[in-house]
């Protein structure tokens, strides 16, 4: 017997370009107490609260610590951390309601990007003896995964063109988005991708909380009932990776049971346009599934905690009963290396 | 609801030395899996997902290594997490691997931890100036000395007691082939005459910087009942947290410490753990750790773990052996150090700990702690199935 567990509340800030006016808790706390209210929860109430962010955007070693400060860890919480996007401390959270160890969980996750050069950081992510001191960075490396795919025929530039003009457009309907509406394709950034074929560089925070079985109920009028979770890893080395492809994002879709009914919804974490092409591939999406209303990572990046934010935009969906079964992905690493699929699905109407 | 329960069918670590120059960070994790695989007889194929944890990523200077490692460890179509809990990291990320068979996700879980401290300095990466907050002053020792000097004032412990721990561990680590120090000319005099580095704190009551790794592999019922050596059976495992600073934090026996106790004698049914648990794998850095702990971890009373100490109850033939691997004073890989102590304390009642075995250890706790003494994670294990 499998416990039922669904994602009943979820909160963002406003991703934006800088927020050099605000700590990383200042810039966590609204959220926190967002989510928090959404449910009437106190930070007591929670049985388990579980963080992603990383020390590498942060510039420091245990950059989390000061995070858990602005949770209120007083009297003292079951906590866990990992050094992910968020959408993976979901899913430790989502094993540990599994347990019964607790019944609602918290989930929150954050980065800034601003305070240095997130294209070179991320190259700190690669093969440190053979690869990163090249410092191929992270719009380079997803070149030459787009120019993959036109090679292979998968795509063209005007297709992409396509992505980026749609994602921006739905953002419009996005308060939280850092970009909306028209935006223009721009000049390349590295061949054959453009600017608007990029994320933007954002600063921002998400949370979101976990509840099983009734106390979901209670908490949330049209839980987002996670019926399935899985994520996979592949081989670093670009070189040995078929980058037209993910078999990683199809084997946890097909492990999360994301090919048992068609989806309606899905949110994809694909900051370049050429990833969208790869991952609705993977994941075989229809034409009529509606791929990141959100805006979706090509509107708003913060880094660590987008992934989070694809799952909580998709369970925001089912809450507010745009949706009934929903797909949520995150990804980590250069091309699409580690990817994360969630299904979720509301009671039926 | 039942969770399922878990074993500890395979144990592999590395040699803790200074630096390991011959080896790559993915060298470095791969013996140590290897090791474990081969003491659980299996292979790669044999596990469904790989939980890796070690301190901050600045210390080898890789963000998120668990990318790049993911080939080295047969993780490839595989979930691979990445944990990271400070100081505690290596306890954790045993729990969050234990809690992946507990719930059933998977059968077969290889957990890991690791540090190749010598690619930087540890002391200075976590000595990073940040604006209108405090320091870590110069390393985690200027950090933790003033606590133990609260101790020393609170409990009225003589100067000496550090001292004691620091020698009794190092003469333990002679008998571990793995542990990083082996200072076979050691004495109490020798440890007392080093230099003070955060007085009360001498160079001899701290740890080492080590490059290592640890790993194990947690398995569900079927699997231990296909294990070719005894298993180790979690009994219970708990986290705790609590803020860095403020100003009810009780700095020398953190509530959260209490509390991660609590939950893992409760799990465990253990209403006394003097009596009831038969050996400690504690997280000790600093020698005054070991007295700290035992009363934060419902061993003794306050103000009278020295007393344990001082007395010999801690020593390898004691009542209540601690650290009975050298512990942390012996062997740092920082990010690995919890994952030691946890696995420490399956040797043991695997009855496998070799020439530092306690005889008859049927229940022994793991400890880890970190950041500002604010995150904890136990685990306690024992020779026989818990009852369920």
């Amino acid at each position: 017997m499998t416990r039922e567990i669904a994602v009943v509340a979820f909160a963002q800030t406003d991703h934006r370009r800088t927020s050099h006016d605000l700590s990383e808790v200042e810039m966590l706390m609204p959220v926190l107490h967002d989510v928090l209210a959404q449910t009437g929860l106190k930070t007591a109430d929670i049985g388990f609260t579980c963080s992603g962010s990383s020390d590498y955007l942060a510039g420091r070693a245990f950059s989390f610590t000061l995070a858990l400060d602005g949770v209120g860890a007083w009297p003292p919480i079951s906590e866990s951390h990992v050094e992910m996007d968020g959408a993976w401390a979901l899913y430790e959270a989502w094993t540990k309601l599994l347990t019964g160890d607790a019944d609602t969980a918290l989930v929150y996750s954050y980065g800034k990007s601003s305070p240095g050069s997130v294209r070179d950081v991320l190259t700190r992510q690669l093969d440190p003896y053979y690869v990163a001191p090249l410092w191929p960075d992270s719009v380079a490396l997803a070149a030459l995964q787009a120019q993959a795919l036109i090679d292979a025929g998968d795509t063209d530039e005007p297709e992409l063109a396509a992505v980026a003009a749609r994602s921006r457009e739905d953002a419009s309907a996005n308060p939280h988005a850092q970009l909306r509406g028209a935006v223009e394709q721009g000049e390349y950034v590295v061949r054959p991708l453009r600017t608007g074929d990029c994320p933007p560089i954002g600063d921002g925070a998400a949370a979101v909380i976990l509840a099983a079985g009734d106390r979901a109920r209670e908490l949330c009028a049209r839980p987002a009932w996670i019926r399935g979770i899985d994520h996979r890893i592949e081989a670093h080395s670009l070189g040995v990776r078929d980058l037209t492809d993910s078999p990683s994002t199809r084997l946890a879709a097909e492990k999360a049971g994301a090919f048992d009914r068609p989806v309606d919804t899905a949110e994809l974490h694909a900051p370049f346009t050429s990833q969208e092409v790869v991952l609705r591939k993977a994941l075989r999406l229809r034409d009529d599934v509606r791929v990141n209303p959100s805006g979706g990572a090509l509107a708003a990046h913060s880094v660590m905690a987008a992934g989070l934010v694809r799952i909580g935009e998709a369970a925001a969906r089912v809450h507010r009963g745009e949706s009934d079964r929903a797909l949520a992905h995150a990804t980590s690493g250069p091309c699409l290396q580690q990817n994360l699929v969630a299904v979720l699905e509301g009671d039926p109407r | 609801m039942s969770k399922e329960p878990v074993a500890v069918v395979g144990i592999g670590q590395t040699k803790h030395v200074a630096a390991r120059r011959d080896v790559s960070i993915a060298g470095l994790v791969r013996e140590a899996a290897r090791r474990a695989l081969d003491d659980a007889e299996l292979t790669w194929a044999d596990v469904d997902a790989v939980v890796i944890g070690k301190a901050p990523d600045f210390f080898e200077g890789v963000m998120m290594p668990e990318l790049y490692l993911a080939d080295a460890l047969g993780a490839v179509g595989k979930p691979m997490l990445r944990v990271h809990t400070a100081g505690s990291v290596g306890g954790s990320t045993a729990l969050v691997a234990a809690g992946l068979v507990a719930a059933r996700v998977h059968g077969t879980v290889l957990t890991l931890a690791f540090e190749k401290q010598s690619e930087s300095n540890a002391m200075w990466g976590l000595s990073l100036p940040i604006p209108f907050q405090q320091p870590l002053l110069a390393g985690a020792g200027g950090f933790f000395a003033p606590h133990v000097r609260a101790y020393m004032r609170r409990s009225g412990a003589p100067e000496t007691v550090g001292s004691l721990v620091a020698f009794k561990d190092r003469r333990n680590a002679l008998k571990n082939p793995y542990a990083h120090l082996h200072e076979h000319d050691v004495t109490l005099e020798k440890v007392q005459a080093s230099p003070m580095l955060w007085d009360p704190i001498r160079y001899s009551e701290t740890c080492p910087s080590s490059d290592g790794a640890c790993a194990m592999i947690l398995t569900d019922r079927a699997g231990a009942a296909r294990a070719p050596r005894p298993p180790a059976w979690m009994h219970g495992g708990a986290m705790r947290s609590e803020p860095t600073l403020f100003a009810g934090k009780d700095a020398v026996s953190p509530q959260a410490g209490k509390d991660c106790a609590a939950d893992v004698y409760r799990q465990a049914g253990i209403a006394d753990p003097r009596r009831e648990i038969d050996a400690v794998e504690m997280y000790v850095p600093f020698s005054w750790y070991e007295p700290m702990w035992l009363e934060n971890l419902g061993f003794a009373d306050e103000g009278e773990g020295w007393k344990l100490t001082e007395s010999g109850v801690t020593e390898l033939d004691g009542d209540l052996p601690v650290d009975m691997s050298g512990g942390v004073l012996s062997t740092n890989p920082i990010g690995a150090s919890g994952m030691i102590r946890f696995a420490e304390a399956a040797l043991q009642v695997r009855g496998q700990a070799g020439e530092h075995q306690v005889e008859g250890a049927r229940r022994v706790l793991g400890h880890a702690y970190g950041g500002g003494s604010q995150f904890f994670s136990m685990w306690l294990v024992g020779s026989r199935p818990p009852d369920s």
